[in-house]
């Protein structure tokens, strides 16, 4: 509890039982880091408060700017605080200065990801059910005469649709939000890529793959496995997660056969997407979709790396022989 | 325990000799891959002078000088390189975009579409070029001999105010020229229906291009802008931070 001043409200005085009676109450000014004017001060803050309690404090005066949105610094030219900095291990005296920062508006990772799915999922549709001024005016709402092209859409959906069931019903999210910025590149990534490989696929010149229905069959059963695949991985780390024991532990295989590829790699859920992608490439043979392929196995194998490095890192015991995306190689 | 000291003495110099030689090595290509780049590109300014004063005009010029130029604006993207391997401390990203669109004018717009080569927009941006990269790597020479005469780092902090826009202009001059020729052939285009299943034309391509410099030219123009504050009056920019 703290008594909470602000430039343009009256001090609401709250009563303050505190057992400690000697504790060294902390002062807190929060200036914005811009204009150095004064936004709030704060008297009788404990001491063991963290920066996350200073926030919520800090969002009762300014309601438009919730917790996730701000940015408190020592220093105008520094990073931001971390949420569980405490005040008395901070190198301010009892008297501490901090300097605000907007974020802008912050959306939680679920709501992203949804975003990302239901774009991805609705912008291939459009394509598939060639919706007006895509194609030319006499292939408005018609279907292609191809079984591949319909099996491809209902792949593609299938993919999204998984994701975005992952996402509401399995995934536990660590980290708290993103900004705006980085959600409109993401949808913009993810909507527009489905649209172009959408209009190929759907196109009315579109030619089906070399190898015919063989070809097709092939990369139908190995898409279905890596699609399987990558659900099981996100079951495991799941489970890891929710155990409730303090203690960190790495993945490792369980007794589903598609978690064996735990033996061989750090990450196999990107290994599992990447063939997924594969797959569909050689469903669909169309270049466009390789390319994007390609694309998300450079960015998942960045994220592999760091992920298997981190692993490395924080285990001792980790398993020698792991790599992070492809099994022996990378 | 007189000789082990020795040895290790003896070790740690060797170390320090590697670092100070690995360095020594870095210096010494920086300082040859400077001046040559120097040196070439001065060749092309003087080339084109004395076409110019000789010709009387500017139609041929770009045929006599084509080869010079591909050359040394190709060898630049050794520069990317540099940035990789540490050697130079400049983002790669930046050096990356730079040279890339230097590479793409050079080789994909005026080596391949023959008719504009005669536009005199080519030879706007031709000498915005040599006058920006002749001070660029002289001003580089200089700071590694670590003898830098302050009309050279006059010359690389405010030219590029007024060169970096006219050479732009030049550029997308230029592009744009070159868009009927571009649509009327179907140079490297392809249409559907193809095995691959994939269509791309270069007409559209090119006029993405040219957007594209909407967003990237005032972000490379301002980083520059904020250099020059930062080198010539030592100003200390607040970087944002996300």
């Amino acid at each position: 509890m703290s008594s909470v001043w602000c430039l343009f409200s009256h001090p609401k005085d709250v009563g303050i039982t505190s057992a400690m009676s000697r504790t060294t109450f902390f002062e807190v000014k929060i200036l914005d880091a811009k204009t150095k004017e004064q936004l709030c001060f704060l008297d009788k803050v404990e001491p063991y408060s963290t920066t996350g309690d200073i926030k919520i404090l800090f969002h009762k005066l300014y309601p438009q700017w919730y917790p996730a949105r701000q940015a408190l610094k020592l220093d105008p030219k520094e990073k931001s605080l971390r949420d569980d900095e405490v005040l008395q291990n901070l190198p301010v005296g009892t008297s501490a200065t901090f300097y605000f920062r907007d974020l802008g508006p912050q959306f939680g990772w679920t709501m992203v990801f949804l975003a990302e799915c239901v774009g991805a999922l609705l912008t291939y549709l459009l394509f598939y059910f060639r919706v007006p001024y895509i194609y030319s005016h006499r292939f408005i709402s018609t279907s292609s005469p191809h079984p591949v092209v319909t099996l491809a859409c209902a792949c593609h959906s299938f993919h999204y649709g998984k994701r975005l069931i992952e996402t509401i019903f399995v995934h536990r999210f660590s980290h708290g939000t993103m900004p705006l910025r980085t959600i409109i590149r993401n949808c913009a990534y993810y909507w527009g890529f489905s649209a172009w490989l959408a209009y190929y696929i759907n196109h009315p010149l579109y030619t089906p793959p070399s190898y015919g229905d063989l070809q097709v069959h092939y990369a139908l059963v190995l898409f279905a496995m890596c699609e399987i695949g990558n659900f099981s991985i996100h079951l495991t780390l799941n489970n890891l997660k929710g155990d409730g024991s303090r203690g960190r532990r790495f993945p490792v295989p369980t007794k589903n056969p598609f978690t064996w590829l735990f033996y061989f790699v750090s990450c196999p859920n990107y290994t599992y997407e990447v063939g997924s992608w594969v797959s569909f490439s050689i469903m669909t043979q169309c270049l466009p979709v390789a390319l994007y392929t390609s694309l998300g196995f450079l960015q998942m194998t960045i994220w592999a790396k760091g992920k298997h490095r981190a692993y490395s890192r924080e285990f001792k015991d980790y398993p020698a022989n792991r790599t992070a995306i492809i099994p022996l190689v990378l | 325990m007189a000789s082990s000291e020795e040895d290790g003495t003896v070790e740690e110099k060797e170390t320090n000799n590697k670092k100070r030689t690995k360095s020594a090595l870095a210096t010494a290509w920086l300082t040859f891959y400077n001046i040559a780049m120097t040196a070439g590109w001065m060749v092309l300014a003087m080339a084109m002078m004395r076409f110019y004063i000789q010709k009387g005009t500017h139609k041929g010029l770009y045929r006599s000088i084509a080869r010079t130029l591909k050359f040394f604006q190709t060898v630049a993207l050794v520069e990317v390189g540099h940035c990789a391997i540490g050697i130079v401390r400049t983002s790669v990203i930046v050096t990356g975009v730079q040279v890339c669109s230097r590479i793409f004018m050079v080789w994909f717009v005026t080596n391949s579409i023959r008719p504009i080569q005669n536009e005199e927009s080519v030879i706007l941006f031709l000498v915005v070029w040599t006058m920006t990269e002749i001070t660029r790597y002289s001003y580089y020479t200089f700071n590694l001999l670590n003898h830098l005469p302050y009309f050279i780092k006059w010359a690389r902090y405010n030219l590029f105010i007024v060169l970096y826009p006219v050479g732009v202009v030049g550029e997308l001059l230029t592009i744009y020229a070159a868009l009927p020729f571009v649509r009327r052939s179907g140079m490297y285009s392809t249409r559907l229906p193809n095995i691959y299943n994939v269509s791309f034309d270069y007409y559209y391509c090119l006029i993405i291009v040219m957007l594209s410099y909407i967003p990237l030219f005032p972000q490379l123009y301002f980083h520059m802008l904020r250099q020059r504050r930062r080198v010539l009056h030592g100003e200390v920019i607040v970087e944002k931070d996300d």
